[in-house]
């Protein structure tokens, strides 16, 4: 092979989520950035259209659903035995097996891997494993260059952004503007973008094709993550869309996979069921057109040295809360965001984590260790970045009730502000003061003359357009008036007209 | 049949109205509901915003209110799912906490018998059209509490298609949320806000110069944003449409 030039290095430090605000204030930032409000209705509109028509399809929807949740429950159950099977067996593949309690540590073997084979760049399957532990970022503080060979992934690197969807990171973006970044960014890091590139979407992909073909062809190490490992053979399972992922995992010399503990399935019947959900939930197709499946190494045939790293980065913690961690059953499809209606008006990056919309505000808080101390404000935020619509438990195919977790989760938030707090938050005082009204009916009638008092002197034919002094509910009148409370209330009303017999 | 009604704290406060037309409503189909007076709040802010402990009283006193009746009748889907499908944790929450060890089978006596209005009507009296008139062009919101959690399906609209000279406009995307969400409204105002926006353009592209559902808090939201906007569309709740006899509207 003939030495080539060092690929250039880019100026820029990879992004991170790091600094994000609270959800409600990244999220009114979002709100008003009108284009991507515009791209986010209009793809979530159409993913949202072609799942359901593919899952309407499957008279066996549901049955396949209660099966995904009960394998993947059994996968949590039997976790510890079933990382050994899985182990033991790679091992006998001729692979190699690393345990990594956190992202310090997977991020080291990585980085010790490509050093030990002598290389400054690697190439890499998309994968929201790796996303999660800031492996990029790691990988250019070694020296080492990645490069994202996914589509919209390779999209979100070129512009310096950070992705904002699971499977669509790019999901905030349009043709033109996609245009615009690889005109002024693929030369920077290799081929540049033909002369004269327009928006059409076949010359975008021919244009990433050239691109990503140079690098594909001179990587000598590829990392990927996994969508599932099965234990019984020791055998690592890919999806996807674009066979990036099969040049990844077959033309280089080194192979990295970066697994979280929970991708694994007990045996390939159990894999039958998933490669029936996923990608009817994430693409809206009945098959995606590329599944790569390898067990250790071949020889002779693709990567000769295959590296496997088992990921906890707090799942364990997880998976000891009995509520919360049905979330580790997610299979990564994204039904969730596409039908959320929060999700659809703020775009992913409002939730601050490689896992946006609603399972990012099961999963977040608890990777970050909020079922065992306090998290800070961002964090904290995101179990109340829901209107508890539902809409997500309806679509995940192995029926995470994520509402019922957010509410969980909610719940730990408010014990650990009553721990930290020698006095209690205005929302806790509120809340507190309300549970003592709502305690026994006297006390309600009471507050709710008072209320009615102060609507005869505030309302506006039956209207608050705020109200009187400050307080927590600020945030209701600046684009909304408020029913006021009615002169009677009902149990004024029953008890002075005996139940409307007594005339009204 | 021993009825009671659950009017719900926010509906005894904001909206008696609501309250009085089901017992108009009910007294019309022949049905007596009883009022019990000790009755509070179901708990369902405290529960879902995570003070889960100061549900436990909020349960305890509609367990002791309630029980005994044959079906309870509520006019919020929201509710109903709180007390169906919540109480039951609040009461496990409670037996494990040592402080009630007999509320988990209190709960699982009085849970079951309560129903949201539609539900009530359809499934307990067997009646869909209830003798009403409405001569008012009204589009209907199914609230994401009354078909994701309780599973109320077609029922309203099934009442509301068999009152005379209502004419029932299609919602484009009615199953959407309308971003009230409780304190969510209030805790992520703004995006809460571009929900409802959403929603009141297509409350206002039906057509209809009516909007109902079976949940005041939704209709809140929504009234709140077309008031502000000096929209003439109306909310009115479920039960004010089925109660009327065109006289009074």
């Amino acid at each position: 092979m003939t030495e080539t030039l060092p690929p250039p290095r880019r100026d820029r430090p990879e992004p991170t989520f790091r600094g994000t605000p609270p959800f409600p204030e990244a999220a009114k930032a979002a709100l008003a950035n009108g284009q991507l409000r515009a791209n986010l209705g209009r793809a979530t509109a159409t993913i949202r259209t072609k799942r359901a028509a593919v899952v309407e399809e499957r008279a066996d929807w549901e049955a396949l659903r209660l099966a995904g949740a009960a394998i993947k429950d059994e996968v949590m159950r039997d976790l510890p035995a079933l990382l050994a099977q899985l182990e033991e067996r790679v091992t006998a593949a001729g692979g190699t097996v690393h345990w990594a309690r956190d992202a310090a540590e997977a991020n080291g073997i990585v980085a010790s891997i490509v050093h030990d084979h002598g290389a400054g760049e690697v190439v890499k399957v998309k994968s929201m494993a790796t996303q999660e532990i800031e492996l990029n970022e790691a990988l250019r503080l070694e020296g080492v260059d990645v490069w994202e060979t996914d589509l919209a992934e390779m999209i979100v690197q070129l512009g310096h952004d950070l992705p904002s969807h699971i499977l669509v990171p790019a999901i905030h973006r349009n043709r033109a503007e996609i245009r615009d970044i690889f005109i002024d960014e693929m030369g920077n890091v290799g081929r540049p973008a033909p002369a004269g590139l327009s928006d059409v979407p076949a010359e975008l992909a021919e244009a990433a094709r050239l691109h990503l073909r140079e690098k594909f062809l001179r990587a000598r190490v590829a990392v990927s993550g996994a969508n599932f490992a099965v234990a019984e053979t020791g055998t690592v399972v890919v999806l996807e869309s674009e066979g990036n992922g099969r040049m990844c995992l077959t033309l280089p010399e080194v192979l990295i996979t970066v697994m979280g503990i929970e991708k694994l399935v007990p045996t390939w019947r159990d894999l039958e069921v998933f490669l029936q959900l996923l990608p009817r939930s994430s693409t809206a197709e009945r098959m995606n057109p590329y599944t790569s499946i390898w067990t250790g190494v071949t020889p002779g045939d693709g990567p000769q040295a295959f590296h496997l790293i088992l990921l906890d980065n707090g799942r364990t913690d997880v998976l000891s809360d009995t509520v919360g961690r049905q979330a580790l059953r997610c299979i990564r499809c994204s039904a969730c965001l596409n039908v959320c209606p929060v999700y659809e008006r703020t775009g992913g990056q409002a939730y601050g984590s490689v896992y946006p919309g609603p399972i990012g505000a099961i999963l977040t808080p608890q990777l970050r260790g909020i079922a065992k101390h306090p998290v800070d404000k961002q964090t904290a935020s995101l179990p109340y970045a829901s209107s508890l619509c539902g809409a997500c438990f309806d679509a995940c195919p192995v029926r995470i009730d994520i509402p019922e977790v957010l509410v969980h989760l909610r719940g730990q938030v408010v014990r650990h502000s009553e721990a930290t707090h020698r006095l209690p938050t205005p929302e806790g005082a509120g809340m507190g003061a309300a549970a003592w009204t709502l305690r026994t009916p006297r006390r309600l009638s009471l507050a709710e003359r008072g209320a009615g008092l102060g609507s005869r002197v505030f309302a506006r034919r039956g209207m608050l357009r705020r109200l009187p002094g400050p307080g927590p509910v600020g945030g209701w009148f600046r684009a909304r008036d408020l029913k006021a409370p009615a002169r009677e209330s009902f149990r004024a009303w029953w008890r002075r007209t005996d139940g409307g017999r007594g005339g009204d | 049949m021993r009825i009671a009604l659950f009017i719900t704290c926010y509906n005894d406060l904001l909206y008696p109205e609501v309250g009085q037309a089901i017992v108009r409503l009910l007294r019309r189909l022949g049905h007596e509901v009883a009022f019990p007076a000790e009755q509070t709040c179901c708990g369902q802010m405290h529960f879902n915003s995570g003070y889960q402990d100061a549900c436990i009283p909020l349960v305890q006193r509609f367990v002791d209110a309630f029980a005994g009746y044959d079906a309870v009748v509520t006019p919020s889907g929201s509710c109903a799912s709180m007390v169906r499908r919540y109480h039951p944790l609040v009461a496990g929450l409670a037996a494990d906490r040592g402080v009630d060890a007999g509320l988990p089978g209190r709960v699982a006596t009085v849970s079951p018998t309560v129903y949201e209005l539609s539900e009530f009507l359809v499934d307990v009296l067997g009646v869909t059209d209830v003798g009403a008139r409405f001569p008012h062009t009204v589009a209907f919101h199914p609230t994401c509490h009354s078909t994701r959690l309780l599973g109320v399906g077609d029922r309203p609209t099934r009442l509301l298609a068999a009152v005379d000279g209502l004419t029932l406009v299609d919602l484009p995307r009615s199953e959407a949320c309308c971003g009230f969400g409780g304190t969510f409204a209030v805790k992520n105002a703004d995006t809460s806000v571009a929900m409802g926006l959403d929603k009141v353009d297509d409350v206002l592209g039906s057509g209809a110069d009516v909007l109902t559902a079976g949940d005041t808090s939704c209709l809140m939201h929504i009234g709140g944003l077309l008031s502000r906007r000096g929209s003439p569309v109306r909310v009115m709740h479920l039960a004010e449409i089925l109660a009327s006899t065109g006289a009074d509207s």
